[in-house]
């Protein structure tokens, strides 16, 4: 793995290594060399499974991480492509014609974080959500139980006690 | 495929154009081109998706797969439960084959957290995932044939799951979500006897699967339907992240088990079962053999596995318990494909982010959409089901 990051460090401005296993590192490549980079991997190093493509909100930093993870089998090895989005606005480039694959990835993305992949296939479509208007939910700012509670009422019957005070007033009524 | 068949030659002249963005000019009001649902109600469709057909006479010319009837946001959900509570809900993700998700958390969970667990609770771990693999193919097998009408043999099939399913609720109580694969090991040894009955269970389900080989595999209706039909180029396979028996019926030896062994499968005797023609009935009949591996792997395990050691690492306290920033990938051989967990962490009580990398996501999505366009309609039921997909696993 550490062979794999001198080459590609002597070929783009690419991060440290992260060595997580013998067979699986991340590295964070800039946005703008990722393709290069993506394409390199496949077509020189072997890395030709595009086994996922998800992004990670650190919303403490305003950032996107946006992680490409590479598998070459024959080698074994695994490597996480890593790029920093800025949050507000956040676009990045489409790799739809480098795996067919990754437009899936890059609409549910769109849906579900509202990242932008221009040029990608049926980016605008809906994937999961159907009629969504609120904000992108896996957005780490998007509050799931006070969209349940705005949206949903709540079922007849139910009632939610304070553990604390109906223990004290079960054991003060006898138990009854 | 039916329409390549060389005593028909297809009428192309309805078809539509192209547009210059490379989507299909379709004009439903030509009256040409006809938009069939297929799903989500459907008994062609596997579980809760649709595919949303344009037919011009019974040939489709485009397909679009819709998901999103099961959503219930699990990535979502476990950013907001601690480690232990994420624990239970995984397993809801796949609910014929559960176990993948209990393993792959478990172990991104210990990876992160610095802990192994005990060598007993591997195997076992290995015995439940190849129990949860058998009782996967009985299902598919099941639906495979209900797809083209021979409905006997998913209940032949279904008997064998049963057994199976009694075997899962005498070693881990429950017949479905077993939640016994923890972070730190297993919850459970085998009780009492369990080697025996389990013999038992393996001899009916090879008995049922030679039923099944003589009733369905040898049926002429069955192979004249999907010799030849559902064809994946060797070549597509990387390019389409397709992974497990629809690329080993395709000639490519993938599989989890063999190039990266995790667990205790390097200590296992077993090949990949290959196929070459890469049509319906070939990944059928790798999944039937990919059965009988299996039922070889579950008595190899039983006879070399340790009868006695620790089941659990001693793990922090679930309620207190803070893993370090970091991230990992783990992944399994499910018996549809590459099965993966991608855990990030931030040193809190919680996950950073969850993603569940599911098999059918390429298959049933990309490929399918590619492979569906030139089918009969009568065949879109036969080559969905020959993926073998899962819809929870799409939208998680």
């Amino acid at each position: 793995m550490r062979e794999l990051h001198t080459k590609l460090k002597s070929l783009f401005p690419v991060g440290d290594l992260t060595e997580q296993r013998s067979n699986l590192g991340f590295v964070t490549v800039p946005q703008e060399h990722l393709r290069a980079v993506l394409v390199h991997l496949r077509d020189r190093e072997g890395f030709t499974h595009l086994v996922l493509l998800t992004a990670v909100d650190w919303l403490e930093a305003g950032q996107f991480q946006l992680t490409y993870l590479l598998s070459n089998r024959t080698a074994g090895k695994d490597l996480g492509v890593r790029v920093m989005l800025a949050r507000d606005g956040a676009t990045m480039q489409s790799i739809h014609d480098v795996w067919p694959t990754a437009a899936t990835y890059q609409r549910e993305l769109r849906e579900m974080f509202g990242i932008d992949f221009p040029g990608s296939p049926r980016l605008h479509e809906e994937f999961i959500l159907e009629g969504w208007n609120d904000i992108p939910p896996y957005r780490r700012d998007f509050d799931t139980l006070k969209y349940a509670q705005e949206n949903y009422s709540e079922r007849p019957g139910r009632v939610t006690h304070d553990p604390a005070a109906h223990m004290k007033q079960k054991l003060n009524s006898g138990g009854n | 495929m039916t329409q390549n068949a060389p005593f028909f030659t297809p009428d192309r002249s309805q078809y539509p154009a192209k547009k210059a963005d490379g989507t299909l000019d379709i004009d439903i009001a030509s009256g040409k081109y006809l938009k069939l649902w297929q799903g989500p109600n459907h008994p062609g469709i596997t579980g809760n998706m649709s595919v949303e057909l344009t037919v011009c006479g019974d040939e489709v010319v485009e397909g679009k797969t819709h998901v999103g009837y099961l959503h219930r946001g699990f990535e979502k959900l476990m950013e907001r439960r601690t480690f232990i509570q994420c624990f239970p809900i995984v397993c809801r993700i796949c609910v014929p084959e559960p176990d993948f998700n209990e393993y792959c958390y478990a172990a991104a969970v210990e990876e992160l957290a610095g802990i192994k667990s005990p060598e007993r609770a591997d195997w076992i771990r290995a015995l439940i995932l190849e129990m949860g693999r058998i009782n996967s193919y009985m299902m598919y097998l099941g639906g495979q044939a209900g797809a083209l009408g021979l409905g006997v043999i998913g209940q032949w099939t279904t008997y064998a799951r049963d057994l199976m399913l009694d075997r899962f609720e005498e070693l881990t109580g429950a017949r479905i979500y077993h939640m016994f694969i923890m972070p730190g090991g297993v919850r459970d040894g085998l009780p009492e006897g369990f080697d025996k009955r389990m013999e038992e269970t393996l001899r009916e389900v090879e008995s049922t699967l030679k039923d099944v080989y003589d009733v369905m595999f040898c049926n002429a209706v069955f192979k004249k339907r999907t010799v030849g039909v559902g064809y994946i180029d060797p070549a597509l396979v990387d390019s389409y992240g397709i992974t497990g028996p629809n690329a080993r019926a395709a000639g490519v030896a993938k599989d989890v088990r063999k190039d990266q062994p995790y667990l205790i499968y390097s200590q296992l005797d077993f090949e990949p079962v290959l196929g070459q023609d890469s049509d319906i009935f070939t990944r059928a009949d790798v999944r039937r053999r990919d059965v009988l591996v299996s039922v070889d792997l579950v008595r190899q395990i039983l006879a070399k596995m340790p009868r006695t050691g620790p089941l659990m690492a001693t793990v922090p306290n679930v309620l207190h318990w803070k893993i370090p920033r970091g991230e990992t990938y783990i992944r399994g051989e499910c018996s549809r494909g590459e099965y993966g967990y991608y855990l990030v962490t931030d040193g809190s009580g919680y996950p950073r982010r969850v993603n569940v990398r599911g098999p059918s996501y390429t298959h049933a999505v990309s490929l399918l959409e590619r492979m569906i366009v030139n089918l009969n309609i009568s065949d879109v039921a036969s080559l969905m089901v020959s993926l073998h997909t899962y819809p929870p696993e799409i939208e998680r």
